[in-house]
């Protein structure tokens, strides 16, 4: 049969958008969430009061920003799991600077530099030396906590200099939204953060050649290099970006718990490839979306926040995390059978 | 005047030689045959004009000027363009995504820019009916079949208007049915006064779509004639070393 250019351009393989939209592990995830939400709102009286989902969206909005910036490394094909040191090597340069007595606007540059660099430090060492990203990154999560417990003669931090107002007020205050009809909603400004972040990455993702070139390496690395994608320079990218993620994050958490231990971001690289996945990133690359992985952080939160509203021992949450994780990539699997046959 | 002339070239690695004094003219709208058995050169000869590697000795020259190769995209910068053995496509992107990666159209204002996606599923769409595929532009790699795959492929090519095409094993894991496919897109190319070098192992494929046979064996160039003074018989003759030359 003849088919017309026309014709042939506009046909998509979806025919529809609603068997577009089922076909999305993202909006499954973002289902599990919409119906966790509703259960615990009936379950519970105090899930739906403003104070506990200000903490909700304040708590999950770190992992969300961390987790977007993996999901660009794992659509690489790649993993970061340095970047629960990273959020402490931040926060502990910017605790250490503004407590000698530094202007938050030298700190945060200097912080968020100190991210950057152990991004290209990974960066350069995976793509230039062609050390597996695990290994790399597996280092650093031990040398970035490290240094920061050096900066720090392993002491807690909790008095920011002359500037700690604004240190406090950056991660731990709130912009409200009027609405018409109801009171005002107060927005943690670390969800404030995570929505800029989204945003960019979204759009970066989609409508840049960085984001194109994060799929096309992830989904055939060798292509990559023979069409002239500029592959290394990428993969330092990448991991800089990563870092820069944790690199917020950190400096966002330090300013809303008003203290910083090296303790800080212990095993968070864990929680955050979990929200990568159960968002829809795949671990062999070329798969996953920044809203996943935010709406994958939520649904971590949320579990979290309704064992200890249900009263059910918070030994429990790695029982369901994991299932979830579990869930998610077997969904996955199932569904990417059926559309191969 | 040849669009692509080799003369003498050689190639060692080490010790071992890969290639003696191979020289080779290829002219518009030429689809030559390059044959020879595992290890005779082939891959390294084509990985030399592709500008992987410099040749050790020998000269190059496209359109009587003198060029030399330093990585592939120079090569690509002078219009020899490669379709690899294994397509070199991304299944995760589409189809028009994979023509286009790495020279993404922009569209935007001052320094904002992002991706034109309608003009890049226009324009391949136009380059998939001008080799009469049916290939889709929005469609995944990954449901692609072997053929279209190729189609894909081959439409990368086109996009830059080269001169010279060269072909790795392009029929080698396909069905029947989309090596006929894949030769007559190799037609098309010629149509548009392309000149091919058609890497193969097959005997039918080189004898159904190529003017021009050249068959290497141990890295010396054994035979170059037109495939209507040819036969299936004498080229396996000549792959294999029973004739010596021809």
């Amino acid at each position: 049969m003849e088919v017309s250019l026309e014709q042939a351009i506009d046909k998509r393989v979806h025919h529809h958008w609603f068997s577009w939209l089922v076909g999305q592990q993202t909006f499954w995830v973002s289902m599990a969430a919409v119906v966790a939400f509703v259960a615990l709102t009936l379950a519970s009286d105090v899930f739906a009061t403003q104070q506990n989902l200000f903490n909700v969206a304040r708590n999950f909005a770190f992992v969300a920003i961390i987790a977007i910036g993996m999901t660009a490394v794992i659509v690489t094909g790649g993993i970061d799991l340095s970047v629960g040191a990273v959020l402490v090597l931040s926060g502990m340069v910017i605790g250490m600077t503004m407590n000698a007595g530094m202007s938050i606007w030298l700190a945060v540059p200097l912080a968020l530099g100190a991210a950057l660099a152990v991004g290209a430090f990974n960066g350069v060492l995976i793509a230039y030396v062609g050390v597996p990203p695990f290994v790399v990154t597996l280092g650093m999560l031990s040398i970035a906590r490290s240094l920061a417990m050096v900066l720090s003669n392993n002491r807690m931090v909790y008095s920011f200099g002359p500037d700690q107002p604004a240190l406090l007020a950056l991660g731990g205050g709130f912009m409200e939204l009027a609405l018409p009809l109801v009171d005002p909603i107060r927005i943690p400004n670390p969800l404030v953060f995570l929505l800029v972040v989204l945003a960019l990455a979204s759009l970066a993702f989609r409508w840049t050649r960085w984001g194109r070139y994060l799929f096309a390496i992830g989904g055939n690395e060798r292509a990559a290099i023979v069409t002239g994608v500029p592959v290394k320079v990428m993969k330092v990218s990448v991991y800089m970006v990563s870092a820069l993620c944790a690199g917020i994050a950190g400096i966002l958490e330090v300013g809303w718990l008003g203290t910083i231990t090296t303790g800080l971001g212990q095993g968070m690289e864990l929680t955050v490839i979990a929200a990568s996945v159960i968002g829809g990133a795949n671990l062999s690359g070329g798969i996953g979306t920044a809203l996943g992985a935010v709406i994958g952080a939520a649904l971590i939160e949320v579990i979290r926040n309704s064992l200890t509203l249900l009263g059910i021992s918070t030994f429990w949450q790695g029982t369901f995390v994991g299932s979830f994780i579990v869930i998610a990539v077997l969904f996955d699997r199932l569904r990417s059978r059926n559309t191969n046959e | 005047m040849a669009i692509l002339e080799l003369s003498r070239i050689s190639k060692n690695f080490g010790a071992i030689r890969a290639l003696t004094d191979v020289s080779l003219t290829l002219n518009a709208g030429e689809v030559v045959g390059l044959m020879g058995d595992n290890g005779a050169g082939k891959s390294t000869l084509v990985k030399i004009i592709a500008g992987n590697y410099p040749p050790s000795s020998g000269t190059m020259t496209m359109l009587g000027r003198p060029v030399h190769f330093h990585k592939p995209s120079d090569a690509r910068r002078e219009g020899i363009e490669i379709v690899y053995q294994d397509l070199a496509l991304c299944d995760n992107l589409t189809a028009a995504e994979n023509v286009f990666l790495g020279r993404e159209l922009m569209r935007g204002f001052g320094p904002v820019r992002w991706i034109d996606y309608p003009t890049m599923f226009q324009r391949a769409g136009e380059l998939f009916a001008e080799l009469k595929s049916e290939t889709r532009p929005r469609d995944l790699v990954r449901r692609m079949s072997g053929g279209q795959r190729q189609a894909v492929a081959i439409a990368r090519t086109r996009l830059s208007d080269p001169k010279v095409v060269l072909m790795d094993e392009p029929t080698a894991a396909i069905s029947v049915r989309q090596v006929a496919e894949v030769l007559s897109l190799i037609r098309r190319l010629r149509e548009h006064g392309i000149a091919v070098i058609l890497i193969s192992h097959r005997m039918p494929d080189v004898f159904a779509v190529a003017d021009r046979v050249v068959v290497l064996r141990r890295g010396e160039k054994v035979a170059d004639k037109a495939i209507a003074h040819s036969s299936p018989e004498e080229v396996t003759g000549l792959i294999t070393g029973a004739l010596m030359a021809a």
